[in-house]
């Protein structure tokens, strides 16, 4: 069924009858050419691209849980390609690009807003660093510009600007920075996916990769051994657990971010922000909940929740940085599970088990990396080539030193 | 989460700062292959599940800490001076 305003328009008018199931719920079969093991944003991406850039349809998505429900439904939604570093800026300007189209290619509304993000700087330093990064994101060929403290003023009013220990010297604004609805990117991508032949099998947990002779046969579930002639392992948050079945230890530890959301309110803050006093950022949902956060809480952990200290830190942040903030309630807090790598940058390459892919190590950036993720995953996965874009993202870069430390913070994975 | 440190007590995790898993008390020697070094810088297990791991007592001590702990559920399994660890 293709969505449009005229559809609603009608379905509005009768009852909302018409309306079918946006994706299948099939029976895994006992072979597919792919499975792609993780139904969040970047496997589904990746079943979606197989499918319409490559021509691959029969393949399976399989997700322990359902569809969508790891970090794809647990972030804070923004979107940008603001980095720095040969490797990824080129990697993030391509998620950008296919971030403007997704809602015309999938026929879905995920709600992309481009709102302008801006970042804050409070020091000289911080001033240089953020123009050497907007230099980087032009000559990338995307869009940075440059604000001085009246110019965030003009943008930002609400802002303390008489804070003597953070003081705004200014901000860089990247216009077509912004967020999006996260679980429609997820919804959008399983059901083009789904209609393009691909089999999403929710509620089936991966229990073992099945490898002979350093070739990948398929994978043991708890919904009976399905065989594959390619496996791509897109566990987000399990990476370590899902590679291990196939005898791998990866360069991630996992955090837990912890992220906000305070009760609805009328449009109070049109932009991403984010404050350069340590790591505080917040934009206002459509439903008009502030969503904001802050670091990790810095300790290995699966735990989805975290400690009150961050809770207290982002807190502190926010109210320096705006003050009006204070009256508005928080309603949830929540925490999703990082695959922090050594350098801070993903993974998106073969590995040494012939047919076996892998798509791991996000850190905090996975949902902005969606589409192009999946585009880059889809391409190595049908060619056997690395995408040019992510040519950088090899898992031996680790042991070889070409590392992508975008914030030169060095190899301890938290801090990234 | 509250940490018991072997010598100050039970303290607030605010004291402590965190550095990573255990696998940084195995230094390679010098000279070694740099598969070993990746192994010891990049390469983890990362359980989820009991984690043994290195903290130091900034507000404290000083001291470093191997804390034993469950990566799901935030319990503390036990903590031991790393300068007396037995290797």
């Amino acid at each position: 069924m293709r969505y449009s305003g005229l559809k609603v328009i009608t379905e509005g008018l009768f009852g909302n009858k018409g309306w079918t199931p946006a994706w299948r719920d099939p029976a895994p079969k006992a072979e597919y050419d792919v499975v792609i093991i993780g139904g969040g944003g970047h496997g589904l991406a990746t079943a979606y691209y197989l499918a319409k850039n490559h021509g691959i349809t029969n393949v399976a998505v399989l997700e322990k849980g359902y569809l969508g429900g790891g970090n794809v439904g647990r972030n804070t939604t923004i979107v940008r390609a603001n980095y720095m570093i040969p490797g990824n800026t080129e990697f993030y300007s391509h998620s950008m690009k296919l971030w403007e189209g997704m809602e015309a290619d999938l026929n879905y509304n995920v709600m992309h807003s481009q709102r302008g993000l801006i970042n804050l700087f409070h020091s000289d330093g911080q001033r240089d660093y953020w123009v050497r990064r907007g230099n980087a994101m032009i000559n990338q060929g995307d869009d940075a510009i440059l604000l001085e403290r009246e110019g965030v003023r003009e943008h930002l009013p609400y802002l303390d600007f008489e804070n003597t220990r953070f003081p705004i010297y200014g901000g860089l604004l990247h216009p077509r920075g912004g967020s999006a609805r996260h679980d429609a990117v997820a919804w959008g991508y399983a059901r083009g996916a789904d209609k393009r032949g691909v089999d999403l099998i929710q509620n089936c947990e991966v229990t073992g990769i099945d490898i002979e002779n350093g070739v990948v046969r398929g994978v043991q579930t708890t919904r009976g051994a399905i065989r594959a002639k390619k496996v791509g392992i897109i566990v987000a948050g399990r990476s370590s657990q899902v590679a291990a079945m196939a005898g791998m230890r990866l360069p991630i530890e996992s955090h837990i971010l912890q992220a906000f959301v305070t009760e609805g309110l009328k449009p109070v803050i049109n932009h991403v922000v984010s404050f350069g006093m340590g790591h505080f950022y917040i934009s206002q949902s459509d439903k008009g909940g502030l969503v904001f956060g802050g670091d990790l809480d810095f300790y290995a952990s699966y735990a989805a929740r975290g400690n009150l200290p961050m809770v207290e830190h982002v807190m502190e942040a926010g109210m320096t940085l705006m003050p009006m903030i204070g009256r508005a309630k928080v309603l949830r807090s929540w925490g999703g599970i990082m695959d922090m790598s050594p350098d801070g940058s993903p993974v998106i390459d073969k590995t040494h088990v012939e047919g076996l892919f892998l798509d791991c190590g996000w850190n905090y950036g996975g949902f902005k990396a969606v589409p192009a993720s999946g585009w880059c995953m889809a391409h190595l996965m049908a060619t056997g080539n690395h995408h040019e874009v992510a040519a950088k993202f090899r898992l031996d870069r680790f042991a070889t030193g070409h590392l992508l430390d975008e914030e030169g913070t060095g190899s301890q994975h938290n801090l990234h | 989460m509250r940490l018991t440190c072997p010598l100050c007590g039970d303290r607030d995790r605010r004291e402590f700062y965190y550095y990573g898993a255990e696998d940084y008390l195995h230094r390679p020697a010098e000279g070694a292959p740099l598969a070993e070094w990746d192994n010891y810088l990049h390469l983890r297990d990362n359980p989820a599940g009991v984690l043994r791991d290195l903290w130091y007592h900034e507000a404290g001590c000083a001291q470093w800490l191997l804390v034993t702990r469950n990566t799901v559920t935030h319990e503390i399994l036990g903590t031991e001076l790393v300068a007396e660890r037995k290797a």
